[in-house]
């Protein structure tokens, strides 16, 4: 069957496209078909410009104030108009938070069908995903179109966008939208707070351990707090947390104050792409390990020999106190910065 | 102003995040092995969904809260031993398949049809809340094809946050890229809310709430229509993934050694 292919971008707050937008048009290159790029945004033609030589047989877009937002009515509507404008038998778009949130509501709309957090493309097309929060990996097909596919990032090369690499002539399409949200804006976490940061270069994970009595009979909250926080501080890393000590923090326990769901990472919270990661005090539990799929070094500080992480989900074990070990790393990591 | 709400939750069923999983193929597509076997918990972000709504139904005098269940009978009421221990909720039950290689289209149809056969549900104060992604599929599909199917289009995933104005407004923080939240004032329901994590912990067991919900959940159980929902697409392949790395152990080693060997790893490019 001949597929039309849609790419559904949305612009970004400077009016480019995104490094994973641009992976999204690599790869929905790949899939042959005749394709057709759909974009939404305040003002797109910076953004259809930078790509006006992918080879995109037409070039569509529902633009305006209204759709500078990220806010499901009006998203959902302009990618309706667009899929049913370029009349899409695939719909391939990057898995943003935007489009995570409305683009089932589209398939929906449309009779489609949508699969998210989509890996790898293959011929067919064939699709990868996985289930169980990364626990097992699919491939998967489908005969229902419109097919929808929102694709993570690492899909593909970036498509090489380029400043003015034409002039593209972009058909507007109208759409009429109501809506009874307003968006007042984004919300950063506060100056000093530690969350996860997705472009630093190390994931630190810290583990319930952290929080439990020590050698001496006692719990040392503020020496642990002290030693993440410094390492933090010398390293830039992200803050990640394994879920048991986030919960003993929403018990209201004396625990480590600056972490919160937000710092999650594992089966009921992220799966961050670091290039590396180090994991103090958890036991390496399934749960925990599913968010580490996609970090590529994996090393871990634990007490215990045999812990989870020494069954073959850590490229290294320091079978050592965490205490000791981080205190020393701090120390050398000033030196370092000396 | 007085704002009350019908809070109707959606909440599947998912294998213990402790047990371990392995796929199998069945003749109706692929499957867990011992899936029946497996102790099954609230899927945690549901579970989240239905604490904020108990959270809000409690702070809102004349709200009440629903949770609509798509699962085998007799997994769902093992659950529910558990769960209606929590918060006062009133189950709506359907009988059907709970796995995660099922389509989120045909499980959407499922529940809207079951949420729209719920007596006296008032439309106009409906927030239909769940998780923002199961633990099963993890698609962050399905509340949108429900809100859809219900004629919502105010909807908001991955919530942290929600705040009823005294004008009865929603003011919802979104996570969205970057560790950051969008913020955003909806005029009030209905609308949608996929949630993540929330503030709140899990709710201490009250098991005087739990025989006041069990009066009705045993019955809400008995009368669970069967739903037909398949997977709608055809699987290639289902695998663990094969990744094992050869893990080094050092142990007996100085703390120094160790120490200069992870600050020489992390500083290098």
């Amino acid at each position: 069957m001949s597929e039309t292919i849609l790419l559904l971008a949305h612009t970004e707050a400077d009016g480019s496209l995104s490094r994973l937008a641009l992976e999204t048009l690599a790869a929905a290159k790949s899939l042959g078909g005749a394709l057709v790029v759909g974009l939404i945004g305040g003002d797109v033609q910076t953004a259809a410009d930078s790509i006006a030589g992918c080879g995109a047989a037409r070039f569509l877009s529902v633009a305006g104030e209204a759709f500078a937002e990220s806010r499901y009515s009006t998203d959902a509507a302009a990618a309706e108009a667009l899929v049913k404008a370029a009349q899409a038998t695939i719909v391939i778009a990057p898995q943003t938070s935007r489009f995570a949130r409305c683009m089932a509501g589209v398939a929906q709309r449309l009779g489609g069908r949508i699969d998210t957090h989509v890996t790898a493309i293959a011929e067919g097309p064939q699709i990868t995903r996985w289930y169980y929060r990364q626990r097992m990996e699919a491939v998967i097909e489908r005969a229902q179109r419109p097919w929808f596919l929102l694709v993570e990032s690492g899909i593909a090369e970036p498509y090489p966008s380029r400043d003015r690499e034409g002039a593209v002539a972009v058909e507007m399409l109208p759409v009429e939208v109501s809506s009874r949200t307003r968006v007042l804006g984004r919300q950063a976490p506060k100056a000093e707070q530690q969350t996860i940061r997705p472009d630093a270069k190390l994931l630190f994970v810290a583990g319930a351990g952290w929080t439990k009595k020590q050698a001496d009979g006692a719990a040392h909250i503020d020496d642990a707090a002290r030693l993440i926080l410094g390492f933090l501080a010398a390293t830039g890393a992200s803050l990640g947390s394994s879920k048991s000590l986030v919960d003993l923090s929403g018990e209201g326990q004396a625990v480590l104050p600056f972490l919160s769901h937000m710092n999650q990472v594992g089966q009921t919270g992220s799966t961050p792409r670091h290039p590396k990661g180090l994991s103090t005090c958890c036991h390496g539990e399934e749960p925990h390990v599913v968010g580490w799929r996609f970090i590529r070094e994996r090393r871990v500080i634990n007490l215990d020999a045999n812990c989870g992480w020494a069954r073959g989900k850590a490229d290294v074990l320091y079978v050592a106190d965490a205490f000791a070990v981080m205190e020393r790393v701090n120390a050398l990591l000033a030196e370092t910065a000396t | 102003m007085s704002n009350s709400f019908h809070i109707v939750v959606c909440g599947g069923i998912v294998p213990d995040p402790l047990q371990t999983l392995e796929p199998v193929i069945g003749p109706n597509g692929p499957a867990l092995k011992n899936e029946l076997l497996l102790p099954h918990v609230l899927d945690p972000w549901a579970a989240h969904a239905l604490y904020e709504a108990a959270h809000l139904a409690k702070a809102h005098a004349g709200s009440k809260v629903w949770l609509v269940s798509l699962a085998s009978k007799a997994k769902l009421q093992q659950v529910m031993m558990t769960v209606a221990q929590r918060v006062p909720l009133e189950l709506v039950a359907v009988d059907g398949p709970s796995g995660g290689f099922t389509d989120s289209f045909e499980v959407a149809a499922a529940l809207a049809g079951a949420i729209e056969a719920i007596p006296g549900l008032d439309r106009t104060r409906l927030l239909l809340l769940g998780g923002w992604e199961s633990a099963s599929r993890a698609a962050g599909a399905t509340m949108q094809m429900v809100g859809e199917r219900l004629g919502i289009t105010e909807q908001f995933q991955g919530v942290d946050e929600l705040t009823v104005g005294e004008d009865g407004s929603l003011r919802i923080l979104e996570r969205v890229e970057g560790g950051q939240h969008q913020v955003s004032v909806c005029s009030g329901p209905p609308a949608v809310l996929g949630w993540a994590t929330g503030n709140l912990p899990e709710p201490a067991n009250s098991p005087q709430i739990g025989m006041q919900n069990m009066r009705l959940i045993l019955p809400a159980l008995q009368k669970a229509k069967a739903a037909q929902v398949g997977a709608g697409c055809t699987f290639a392949n289902v695998a663990l993934p094969k990744q094992q790395r050869e893990t080094r152990m050092v142990k007996d080693t100085p703390v120094e050694e160790i120490a200069r060997e992870i600050v020489e790893w992390i500083v290098a490019e």
